[in-house]
């Protein structure tokens, strides 16, 4: 179907313009963008935006869905949802399924079960690992051609650094990606907490910064010896930035993210043991926060994730160091980004340059940017409209997030695929 | 308005120096009542304790079973050995199940920090806490605290060494608040290994010499050390930790002459203390264990009061 919008505030994060304009789209790609002034009129639906935001969906790098073993947390059909109403117009699903996608007919299985249920465009990860276990490398060629986007072994961290080592040199001729979970596993495993007073004083058995940041000095060195792609799927601390610094001026080919609740929340909000507050990697000190946010909008960090991890209340009514970690986050996601913009933290630009094109490039995909030929992959929302999140009503099967009953500012209006309207009503002309 | 304003006693946090004292002046009380002849009050009586036990404990649970028949309570011990837990069933469950049989207080001990306040939001009697995790033990805090006072004759401005595993022990972290809460210098002494995060900001002075945190202190408290962290986890082995840290009369010769020894038990000797040490004069090892059944005495009676008047009200 072909569509006009008018009367938008354009966001385009790869020309780094934000103004007032309009945008057409023709069977289901962006045919024409007009800064400041009003396109060709052509034939469909015509849309007045109301003045507000029109920018590239969300690629989401990193999304849990149940599918394979767990549909009971988050089916195709529910994260799909929910994906759609957050605005996020693709996403990457993790392969910690059960079992896990470590074989290429396991990712076929998920990719289908995705395009049966899910409106958004949907990818998934393969494993690096058999079984995730960190000991025998995948099938990375047969990975690849059953449709996985890039290889991880999820939040599980690869110990060995002989694996890892003969992971990213084999990689090097599958031209896979490499994704990893940088925690340091013998100093984190079994930790729940950031060391420091806080989790001293609440008795938590915590770790330090510095287990990131040994993981990912070890892995940007494996990258650079074997010229492997690698992309750290968190980075979440000031002392883990400075390796992955170095690494980018050095001309590694190494890329990083960090999800949505470490930009936001910090190590204070676990407050009385709060296991909608527990993460892997921890949440943070406010100065690793702070360093994140910084990191975002200069682009050091390339990449914002809402690390969508949904699980039952079963999972979290436990004792905080028994409790699953991780929060549901698709739906969240661009809300809780609007509080580091009202902040002052971070431009819309700088938003979606990490939220939409920074992803869609380091995955080779045409999205996350609004040029002439790119999918019609766009989200429309109100960047200033108040509202009191009530986590019942989030589209996703698991409802725990940490956001519940916050007030949040930012309500996506509509969400388009390919031209086609997946959330907010329908374009009848 | 109540002497003792609190539903729950889940840790020396929630306390005021007024809670504190009101605690220690009615445990005073008991200590008398429990060294007569007929050692029997009325203060929980038709009241059902329950004391649930995720983690073995024979001492600090024999002396709230002490305490509440001695007051007059059906005591009733539940041990995580015999419990559904083992087969399953979440803490939740297990409290809204207790929760179902009309307890009047719960008393819990568990190994996640913060699990026993999870519980208390789930049921409808007072809990106590003997001991969460790494977090709080809060009565062993309250017992010391009487046992230092009768001892010192006062409970403020003393300086006091806290000297073993503060890294894994819920009992140095109460200590720190309650002896801090009361305003005496405290002092902890450890291997770094075996000293927690941000130790720095708790208003403790930190020692990793034992014969320098031991000058001219009032009181030496010994901390247990598990064996595991005795075999290179922590610390070299056994014979260096004492060598460094076990307590021994030359080493308690550096603290005030008339400085007493604590331990909150049960001992390792010759690992953290000297048996010598242990069963010397200053050794004030026993009372503990006696103000303990004391001191419990006067936290569930001080919680059923408020009980009874919430029931009235």
């Amino acid at each position: 179907m072909n569509l006009t919008f008018v009367n938008a505030r354009l966001i385009d994060p790869l020309s780094g313009q934000d103004g007032p304009g309009a945008l057409r789209v023709v069977d289901g790609a962006i045919a024409d963008v007009a800064f400041g002034h009003a396109p060709e009129p052509g034939d469909g639906a015509v849309i007045d935006c109301g003045a507000k935001v029109l920018a590239p969906g969300i690629v989401d790098m990193r999304v849990f869905v149940g599918e394979p073993g767990a549909r009971h947390r988050e089916s195709y059909r529910s994260a799909g949802a929910a994906a759609a109403a957050g605005g996020v117009t693709t996403f990457v699903a993790q392969p910690d399924t059960n079992p896990p996608l470590d074989d290429p007919a396991l990712v076929q299985f998920a990719l289908a079960r995705a395009r049966e249920a899910a409106p958004v465009r949907v990818h998934a990860m393969g494993a690096l690992t058999k079984g995730l276990r960190g000991t025998e490398m995948t099938e990375q060629r047969f990975l690849l051609d059953a449709g996985a986007i890039a290889l991880t072994d999820a939040d599980h961290t690869i110990e060995s650094a002989k694996v890892m080592r003969a992971v990213m040199l084999y990689a090097t001729s599958t031209g896979a990606l490499v994704v990893h979970h940088p925690q340091e596993p013998t100093l984190s495993r079994g930790t729940c907490a950031t060391s420091g007073e806080f989790a001293s004083r609440l008795g938590l058995p915590s770790v330090g910064p510095v287990a990131e940041r040994i993981a990912l000095a070890r892995d940007l060195m494996l990258a650079q010896n074997t010229g492997a792609r690698y992309h750290a799927d968190m980075v979440t601390t000031a002392t883990g930035l400075d390796p992955l610094r170095r690494a980018k001026e050095a001309g590694v080919g190494a890329t990083a993210g960090v999800s949505i609740h470490h930009l936001t929340l910090n190590e204070f909000d676990i407050a009385d043991y709060r296991s909608f507050f527990k993460f892997d990697p921890p949440l943070r000190s406010e100065d690793d926060r702070q360093a994140a946010v910084e990191a975002v909008a200069s682009g050091l960090i390339d990449v914002i994730v809402s690390s969508h991890e949904p699980w039952d209340e079963e999972a979290k009514r436990l004792p905080f160091e028994e409790a699953a970690p991780g929060a549901v986050g698709l739906e969240t996601f661009l809300p809780a980004c609007m509080r580091l913009v009202h902040g002052g933290q971070l431009s819309l630009v700088q938003l979606f340059r990490a939220a939409s094109l920074r992803p869609s490039e380091i995955l080779g995909l045409p999205s996350g940017r609004l040029t002439r030929g790119a999918p019609a992959d766009l989200v429309l929302f109100d960047p200033n409209a108040p509202f009191l999140l009530d986590r019942e009503r989030l589209a996703s099967r698991s409802k725990n997030t940490p956001f519940d009953r916050h007030r949040m500012e930012g309500r996506v209006i509509g969400t388009w695929v390919a031209g086609d309207r997946v959330f907010g009503g329908s374009d009848a002309a | 308005m109540s002497a003792f304003p609190h539903r729950h006693l889940l840790g020396i946090h929630d306390l005021s120096p007024f809670d504190i004292r009101a605690v220690l002046d009615l445990a005073e009380d008991y200590a008398r009542l429990n060294q007569s002849h007929d050692k029997h009050a009325d203060a929980l009586r038709g009241l059902t304790q329950i004391n649930l036990f995720f983690e073995n404990s024979t001492r600090t649970q024999a002396s709230f079973e002490i305490a509440g028949k001695r007051l007059g309570a059906d005591v009733m011990n539940m041990s995580v050995g015999t419990s559904s837990v083992r087969k399953g069933e979440t803490l939740i469950d297990t409290a809204a199940t207790l929760n179902a049989m009309r307890p009047d207080l719960l008393v819990v001990r568990h190994h996640n920090s913060g699990a026993v306040a999870l519980l208390s939001e789930k049921v409808n009697c007072a809990v106590l806490n003997a001991g969460d995790g790494r977090h709080e033990h809060p009565t062993q805090a309250l017992l010391d605290a009487l046992t230092i006072r009768r001892h010192k004759g006062r409970i403020q401005k003393l300086t006091i060494a806290i000297c073993g595993d503060i890294a894994n022990s819920r009992v140095a972290r109460s200590n720190m608040l309650c002896l801090g809460k009361m305003e005496n210098r405290v002092r902890v002494i450890a291997p770094p290994t075996l000293l927690p995060a941000g130790i720095d900001r708790f208003g403790v002075e930190v020692f990793t010499e034992m014969e320098e945190g031991l000058k001219d202190c009032d009181v030496v408290m010994m901390l247990r050390i598990q064996n595991e962290r005795l075999e290179g986890q922590a610390v070299p082995s056994t014979r260096e930790y004492f060598h460094r840290y076990g307590l021994t009369e030359d080493k308690l010769a550096l603290a005030r002459p008339d400085a007493i020894v604590m331990h909150p038990g049960p001992m390792n000797r010759g690992v953290e203390i000297d048996p010598a040490v242990a069963d010397c004069e200053r050794s004030v090892i026993r009372e503990q264990v006696e103000m303990g059944v004391a001191v419990r005495m006067a936290a569930m009676d001080l919680l059923a009061r408020n009980l009874r008047a919430e029931r009235m009200a």
